[in-house]
């Protein structure tokens, strides 16, 4: 039983998984319609890629739609559901169905206005259902206080999965939640959920214990001397790291130097772009040195640039899930959170970049995120709600001397190794980052040390 | 109660919908046809279809309750479902009785 408000996105799981049945596992299906024409449903359908129409020519499924009209049936004493189960017979028939959706099945409490024999012959249909062995989704309209406005789940007994639509502050986002599950230890959140050309979409569950193997392998920062400050030998493949400082401090820089390395070593990227256009991050990476356009032409490097506010957060992790999906990435940039950290609550944030580290933990996938703080006094606090999810933080900063503000690095953290405590200064050239390297003098300032 | 009498010429085309001999079909044949006699005169013709024989006729006039009788001429289309043991209803549903 799929049960949700309306637009919901109920119709939508239902057909995908008579669609998917057809098309993945060979198993036909019944669509048994109360609500849209097949026509409708056909035009519905088209948009999320699936040709209903060529599966009912080649007899993968068959859709019959139902349709009732109240002011055409007079009732006149006793009678029964015996049409119904007929023609979902023969149906199920004609194409050796072993799927069947029933959407939505509760318009028959519109089109028949004895409730006592409709409820008998629904439990006798489900049933009925169960001794032929199909697996059935029955729709439901959300009601007030139950699950179904005529509370079917009573005689659907095996699943229930709720939908839900929601607005907060303007984004829309969706969740799915199992009600219940019989004879399966089941997720019991909500799990947000996208519809999207390719149809459906949950995002993997969080993993319930930190199981994940651990690498030993390292990967190099992009920058041999910060290399070094991290033990020699640059990050923990599969790690995550957070480079967080205030604008200006080289954030983007240093997380090009590390996609930068990780093309040469032929090893694929998914750079996720918060706030510019790949076009200009690329401009300007090409002023420090860096030819990230040469990879992108390679297909090593991909961007996916958005604005944050265009989608909920949970658009946003499904969206980067897919993008990790397709590429298939070895390393992933997520340039700069604060731009997810503005749609939602610290503890969505939070819950969702869980998700996200967890997924690329588990796929050993090192993860770099770059985090905008407001300034030196803040440079520490802001990020802490997320620091104990990263196992190293760099954190660049200004310094002030000697009437020049250089550009410094320091290892706030980094687990498992053993980190240089120095704060190294750093330059931005047209040869990209050097660390280490001092400024070199002004003329003026040369004479007076002379 | 006001009785409108069939016209002379027109002609009555019923078909009631079944699903194998259950009770409530075999009534529903018994009532129709009694009631056809009493109120049709001999201007009208039943096509009983058995679903069990011809499942793929349901879809085409919408059947889901059994037994369904169909008033298919003279026009609209009326559908009465049950097995016609109200006969008041049906001559209301059959519009051979008018509301009122």
């Amino acid at each position: 039983m799929v049960c949700g408000g309306a637009g919901s996105g109920k119709t939508l799981l239902a057909i995908e998984f008579l669609v998917r049945g057809a098309t993945q596992f060979d198993e036909p299906g019944v669509f048994m319609t109360f609500e849209e024409s097949v026509e409708d449903l056909t035009a519905d359908v088209a948009s999320l890629g699936f040709d209903l129409p060529a599966l009912i020519a080649r007899k993968k499924i068959v859709v019959d739609y139902v349709r009732l009209d109240r002011h055409e049936i007079e009732e006149t004493g006793d009678y029964d559901l015996g049409g119904l189960f007929i023609r979902l017979d023969h149906a199920i028939k004609s194409v050796r169905a072993t799927r069947v959706v029933l959407d939505t099945i509760e318009s028959l409490f519109v089109g028949f206005s004895n409730a006592g024999i409709l409820r008998t012959e629904l439990a006798r249909l489900f049933r009925w259902l169960k001794d032929r062995g199909v697996t059935a989704v029955i729709t439901g309209e959300r009601g007030e206080g139950t699950l179904t406005r005529h509370g079917l789940e009573e005689y659907v007994s095996d699943a229930v999965i709720l939908l839900d639509h929601r607005v907060d502050d303007q984004v829309s986002t969706r969740r799915l939640r199992i009600v219940k599950y019989r004879g399966s230890t089941h997720g019991t959140n909500e799990y947000p959920f996208t519809i999207d050309r390719s149809g459906l979409r949950v995002l993997p569950i969080t993993s319930l214990g930190l199981q994940h193997e651990a690498s030993l392998d390292r990967v190099s920062s992009g920058l041999d001397a910060l290399d070094a400050m991290l033990g020699g030998r640059g990050f923990y493949r599969g790690s995550s790291i957070l480079i967080s400082g205030s604008a200006g401090t080289g954030k983007s820089s240093l997380a090009a130097h590390f996609v930068d390395a990780a093309c040469r070593r032929g090893e694929r990227c998914v750079y996720f772009l918060f706030e510019e256009s790949p076009s200009q991050f690329m401009r300007n990476m090409r002023s420090i040195g860096l030819d990230l356009q040469a990879w992108v032409k390679k297909g090593l490097l991909h961007f996916h640039a958005a604005r944050p506010a265009f989608l909920g957060l949970e658009q946003h992790l499904v969206a980067m899930h897919r993008e990790i999906e397709k590429a298939k990435p070895a390393a992933v940039v997520v340039d700069p959170i604060n731009e997810l950290m503005a749609i939602g609550t610290l503890g969505a944030v939070k819950a969702t970049l869980l998700r996200l580290i967890d997924h690329l933990k588990t796929s050993q996938i090192t993860a770099l995120f770059s985090s905008l703080t407001a300034g030196a006094a803040h440079e520490q606090t802001t990020d802490t709600g997320i620091s104990s999810l990263m196992d190293t933080w760099l954190l660049l900063r200004f310094l002030e001397e000697a009437r020049q503000r250089n550009r410094g690095l320091y290892v706030l953290k980094s687990r498992g190794m053993a980190h240089s405590n120095r704060i190294a200064s750093f330059l931005i050239t047209d040869r990209g980052l050097q660390l280490g390297a001092r400024a070199p003098l002004s003329r003026s300032e040369k004479r007076r040390s002379r | 109660m006001k009785r409108a009498a069939p016209k002379a010429a027109e002609q009555w085309n019923l078909r009631l919908y079944v699903a194998g001999q259950t009770p409530k079909c075999i009534a529903a044949f018994a009532n129709l046809k009694k009631l056809c006699q009493e109120h049709l005169g001999g201007h009208y013709s039943i096509e009983v279809i058995d679903l069990l024989d011809k499942p793929q006729l349901a879809s085409g006039d919408q059947i889901l309750a059994i037994p369904t009788l169909v008033r298919q001429l003279p026009p609209p289309l009326k559908k009465i479902i049950g097995d016609l043991s109200n006969t008041e209803r049906v001559l209301v549903g059959l519009d051979l009785v008018r509301k009122g």
